[in-house]
């Protein structure tokens, strides 16, 4: 496979008060009852869902995916999330527990969170990661070489990355937090891109600065930009700190009034998070019973 | 002429230890009983009950967590802040019709009973507490657990006292408390939330709701995640179907009078645990 050769990629410039009032414009749009559950079914079948801690342990695993491939036990009627995503480490057991169901193995790989590791023991995690099984990678842009200035570094490590994957699809989290603002992120979006992501994503969901609404946005803006620059839709993956139904479904309206609804599948649009899935389960439950539910009433993770 | 506007105070919402505006954006008027405006304040949603519930469920592990000495101290600290501000309250009170004596005499008791239930924090255990007689090599224990989140419809007469009266009980405890304050006491809870969010209570533990208590009463005794409702100052003309959907997840209905101080009122929001320990040798 022929990988991408760097050049450098203009970038359009950010105006960060108009984009933060239209994220904010965006998020007070209210969903209307008769909608609330198509939104929320949409938001399920869109999640990673996520465990990344360095306590998980294979019966963990397994559970989470006893809980991807059917939320809610007592309502077959409620879809199936997209993927889970896991360590490298826990790719075979989650192949295991989900083969046949429809929902995919996502892994990160390549040194997460920090992604500051020699290229070929990168490279090497994500061809080890696939063989276990893992549909989708996860990996961290080099934010080190990209805040030096290194853009083809970044841009290069990404296409081998890509190469790494082979049939695997490559998500690049860009960690927007720690990029520095609105124009730093714009310029990885269309840099990871360009070297081949087949998703951009903006957290690891590691530090405290996780995805607004505003830097979703101005990735949105980027990918629409790629798009009309290239005719190659690359799909949005929002992650960290996602925890309300409510915040769910303003990225779904932010992604469709942004991209269109042709992003709105999960083959382009993904939602990671652990918690979210048990409140949209909750949301769904007043809407069925017309009562406020609690924890008590969904499983604990 | 002195050069001060007057200050019109906006009441809202307590919730999670902060003042919101109503969710809804609905306000209603309360007057004296002569007609004269006294102030807007704000009209609860039942978004706003949702939202309360869930601070208080946040914060009730944290609460009861404290030692009951800490509890304690923090009820007194409630009585410390409410005395310091009790010219305000005497004043609330002699806008809802009463006179000066009897408004000063309401704030006074309010006082000490913040004093008399803060005491009780460390002594409910003892006096409800029990060790029970068992044929055989075992210990068992009975003691007094916080039932969790409870939502108190308070009575509205005497304002003060009737809320000071159903709150203080079941917070002493390790409770934590959505208060549903009626229109006629709206303002004297208001201020009570000014006195509780500058006395150490951690914020979710007290919320206060004012406005529509007819219209939220459904949606608390329907909540899943409420574990006791407290009905003492509630309308009797609540629906059976209200009752069936308390029932679903077994919560405490209570009852009680407006200005009773007992620890059989602190009982009320609590759950008796029984435990078999084996002797040791």
């Amino acid at each position: 496979m022929n990988a991408p050769t760097y050049a450098p990629v203009p970038t359009t410039s950010v105006d960060e008060v108009v984009l933060e009032a239209r994220a904010a414009e965006l998020g007070s749009r209210s969903i209307k009852t008769s909608s609330k559950r198509a939104a929320l079914h949409l938001a399920i079948r869109c999640i990673d869902l996520t465990t990344l801690e360095g306590a998980d342990t294979p019966g963990k695993v397994a559970s989470l995916c006893r809980k991807a491939v059917r939320p809610d036990a007592t309502n077959p009627a409620i879809p199936h999330v997209a993927a889970v995503c896991v360590y490298p480490e826990m790719v075979a057991h989650a192949a295991a527990a989900v083969t046949g169901t429809g929902v995919a193995v996502a892994s990160v790989a390549g040194a997460f969170p920090s992604g500051l590791s020699d290229l070929d023991v990168r490279t090497d995690d994500i061809r080890s990661a696939v063989a276990e099984g893992a549909d989708e990678i996860d990996i961290v842009l080099n934010r080190s070489a990209f805040l030096s200035g290194d853009l083809a570094t970044v841009h290069d490590e990404v296409a081998a990355s890509k190469d790494a994957c082979g049939d695997a699809h490559l998500k690049v989290i860009l960690e927007a937090g720690e990029l520095g603002g609105y124009e730093p992120v714009r310029r990885a979006s269309m840099l990871a891109m360009a070297a081949g992501a087949d998703f951009i994503k903006t957290s690891t969901g590691k530090i405290p600065r996780a995805a607004t609404p505003a830097m979703a946005l101005c990735m949105a803006e980027a990918i629409r930009e790629h798009a009309h620059q290239t005719g190659r839709a690359v799909g949005f993956k929002v992650a960290g700190g996602i925890r309300t139904a409510k915040q769910a479904w303003h990225y779904l309206v932010l992604m469709g009034e942004t991209l269109g609804t042709d992003w709105l599948t999960p083959d382009l649009f993904r939602l990671g998070a652990s918690s979210l899935l048990n409140d949209i389960l909750l949301q769904l439950g007043k809407l069925d019973s017309g009562r406020y539910g609690g924890p008590d009433y969904v499983t604990v993770d | 002429m002195s050069g001060h506007l007057p200050v019109d105070k906006t009441f809202k919402l307590f919730i999670g230890g902060a003042f919101p505006r109503s969710e809804s954006g609905h306000t209603f008027q309360v007057r004296t009983d002569d007609g004269r405006l006294l102030a807007n304040a704000a009209k609860a949603s039942r978004k706003d009950l949702r939202e309360a519930v869930r601070a208080a469920r946040s914060a009730q592990a944290g609460w009861a967590g404290r030692t009951a000495y800490n509890r304690g101290q923090v009820l007194y600290r409630v009585a410390e802040m409410l005395d310091a501000r009790s010219d305000e309250f005497t004043a609330l009170l002699r806008d809802s019709g009463l006179s000066d004596e009897s408004a000063r005499a309401e704030v006074e008791q309010a006082v000490d009973r913040w004093v008399w239930y803060a005491g009780w924090a460390d002594k409910v255990d003892q006096v409800l507490g029990t060790v029970n007689p068992v044929a055989g090599p075992f210990f068992n224990f009975t003691f007094p657990e916080p039932t969790g989140v409870v939502v108190q419809a308070v009575p509205d007469h005497p304002p003060l006292l009737g809320l000071t009266s159903r709150l203080a009980p079941a917070v002493v405890t390790g409770n934590t408390s959505v208060v549903l304050a009626g229109e006629a006491a709206a303002l004297v809870a208001m201020s009570l939330a000014e006195v509780l969010a500058t006395s150490d209570v951690p914020g979710g533990v007290v919320n206060i709701l004012t406005g529509d208590r007819v219209g939220l009463l459904p949606w608390a005794l329907g909540h899943l995640d409420v574990n006791a409702v407290d009905l003492s100052g509630a309308p009797d003309d609540l629906s059976d179907e209200a009752f069936a959907d308390a029932a679903e997840n077994v919560k405490r209905l209570v009852h009680g009078d407006a200005t009773a101080a007992s620890p059989s009122v602190i009982a009320q929001f609590l759950e008796m645990k029984t435990v078999w320990h084996p002797i040791g040798r």
